[in-house]
């Protein structure tokens, strides 16, 4: 086995190379990986796609499948460009909760987390209330928003951000906490101000935490919305679901399904993209960390 | 505290006999630490008395757990005594102390600053002047071999690289002590030895009081005017050793009988006190 014919013909003990001819051939064995890599990350994940939709395809018609079950590939899409307009004017209203709903979570949720972390008894205070109160199921306080705010944009925002907002306090808060007592001793003997110290020191260095837990409510607060429509809605992804379900629309059902996770994805590398421009360091640290585990 | 301010009028008295032109620029006195854990307290340093002169350099060295480290975090004003105190040229430290550069064992670098960036929050938070400043940090790094290095971070730098640009981050505000608690305690052999040879230039150049933290016998020969070796737990002055060897001192200084003779003689002190074991 050790010695078995095309392991190793480059290491002939014959053959006397230069260690730039080795070099160069290192770099080269090197690009041709790397090459061959970046065409199978989208290859295999594509090459599988189309591998499951032509099998559903195949399926559904070899079986004679009815369509309010499982419809074809191709009629979902037919559906899809039918109803377009419909499909994107849902998917804009949905969009528009998510965000307020996120954006509200970070603006009542990083404060939140500079105060429990800053004044102890203000954690004592608030810290109980707010685990206490992520015990309660969102989709259960959502027919309460929906009796006080009605049908409108409001309780799907409210739900959207009640479901978002806790990771972001709890990942701010630890960022914020967590870091070496000798970089705090630094800025002391450095003279440098509480506020400075905060602003250079403390808070770049929560950003990786922070940003963990902004990626987990975005996806969270997808989930929020959609639930929040399902409840009371009038419009949005969630309500056409809905809709379809109730007419037996089961194409139109997976054109909303499709919708929803372009979305979320759409959403979610939105965040990544803005954790990239804030902190283009630690990111790449994280792809590497990522890389080696993926090989 | 009137017992304490008594005290403050004699024990200068007894240095100036040892010193006779000169009174101590860092003056402990009758320092005592005490950590509240929940396993009771803790001695760490109990009675520590001594001054160090301007200029010297004077190396701390125990076992550890011996209060080296907190001592310096003492000297350095970010930890209270529990009982004695600190002072600079006579006067008594109370707050964080900002004439200093401060070397832990740890780089302690900032992840998203680059090498110069890390050296230039020292002069950001001490709001020197910007283009000067930036003159004088790569002259720092171009000093202990990291010329090109500038723009890396931290991450892109090797173990005793980014100790280097912490030494740097120390310097660049020419502060008149430097406070270094087991700088190469992480490094290896080859990289201590040029560490130690750069800290010996520095401190002859800079003409800085520096306060030395190591549990390395011929590192603290090799760099100092005076060893303190401390006793393990808790932390109690055993004997002052003034290294009388001629600088600066040389890497082939360590071979002869005068070094080896202050190494033996320390070694002897922890082996007579337990700190080292033979059989």
């Amino acid at each position: 086995m050790a010695h078995a014919p095309g392991t190793s013909p480059r290491t002939d003990t014959h053959e006397h190379l230069s260690i730039e001819e080795v070099e160069a051939r290192e770099k080269d064995r090197r690009a041709r990986h790397q090459s061959h890599d970046r065409i199978a990350a989208v290859l295999y994940p594509v090459a599988t796609m189309v591998g499951v939709i032509v099998l559903w395809e195949v399926g559904v018609r070899a079986f004679g499948v009815p369509s309010f079950l499982a419809p074809p590939p191709s009629q979902v899409v037919a559906t899809i460009i039918e109803h377009g307009n419909l499909v994107l004017r849902n998917t804009w209203v949905t969009t528009v909760e998510i965000m307020l709903g996120y954006l509200t979570s970070i603006v009542i949720g990083v404060p939140l987390a500079f105060g429990i972390f800053m004044w102890p008894s203000f954690s004592r205070t608030v810290l109980p209330l707010l685990i206490s109160s992520q015990a309660i199921p969102k989709v259960a306080i959502a027919p309460l928003l929906l009796v006080w705010f009605g049908f409108g944009l409001l309780p799907k925002v409210l739900v959207a951000f009640l479901i978002a907002f806790f990771p972001i306090v709890i990942s701010t808060a630890v960022g914020l906490a967590s870091i070496e007592p000798e970089k705090i001793y630094l800025a002391r003997s450095m003279g440098l101000g509480a506020t400075a110290t905060f602003f250079k020191i403390r808070l770049p260095n929560a950003l990786p935490s922070i940003f963990a837990g902004l990626k987990i409510s975005i996806t969270l607060a997808v989930v929020g919305a959609v639930v929040g429509e399902f409840v009371g809605g009038e419009a949005g992804l969630g309500y056409m679901l809905m809709v379809a379900n109730g007419s037996m629309d089961t194409p139109l059902l997976f054109a909303g399904l499709i919708a929803l996770t372009i979305q979320g994805v759409v959403l979610y590398a939105l965040v990544e993209w803005a954790e990239r421009l804030a902190i283009p360091r630690r990111s790449t640290a994280a792809t590497a960390a990522l890389q080696s585990v993926t090989g | 505290m009137a017992s304490v301010a008594k005290d403050m009028r004699i024990l200068p008295a007894e240095t100036a006999r040892s010193e006779p032109e000169e009174s101590p620029y860092l003056e402990f006195r009758e320092l005592s630490k005490i950590y509240a854990t929940d396993d009771g307290p803790v001695r760490a340093l109990d009675g520590i008395s001594i001054g160090q002169r301007k200029r010297e350099f004077l190396s701390i060295l125990g076992p550890s757990g011996c209060g080296k480290s907190t001592l310096l975090m003492i000297a350095a004003g970010l930890l209270p005594a529990s009982h004695g105190q600190v002072s600079v040229q006579g006067q008594r430290i109370g707050a964080p102390r900002t004439d200093v550069g401060i070397v832990f064992q740890n780089p302690v670098l900032l992840e998203w600053r680059t090498a110069l960036g890390n050296i230039m929050l020292q002069a950001e938070a001490r709001k020197l002047d910007r283009s000067a400043a930036e003159r004088r940090a790569y002259e720092l790094l171009d000093s202990v071999g990291l010329k090109g290095f500038e723009h890396k971070f931290p991450d892109q730098l090797s173990g005793g690289m980014r100790q280097r640009v912490s030494i740097c981050r120390a310097l660049i505000h020419n502060p008149p002590q430097l406070l270094m608690d087991e700088p190469f305690g992480a490094l290896d052999a080859l990289t201590r030895d040029q560490l130690v040879l750069d800290i010996q230039r520095i401190w002859n150049e800079a003409r800085m009081t520096v306060l030395f933290i190591t549990h390395s016998v011929p590192e603290a020969v090799f760099l100092s005017d005076r060893v303190i070796v401390m006793t393990p737990r808790p932390g109690r002055i055993d004997q002052v050793i003034d290294i009388d060897l001629p600088r600066p001192r040389t890497l082939a200084m360590r071979e002869t009988p005068e070094f080896t003779g202050y190494n033996r003689q320390i070694l002897d002190l922890l082996l007579a006190r337990g700190v080292l074991r033979e059989r």
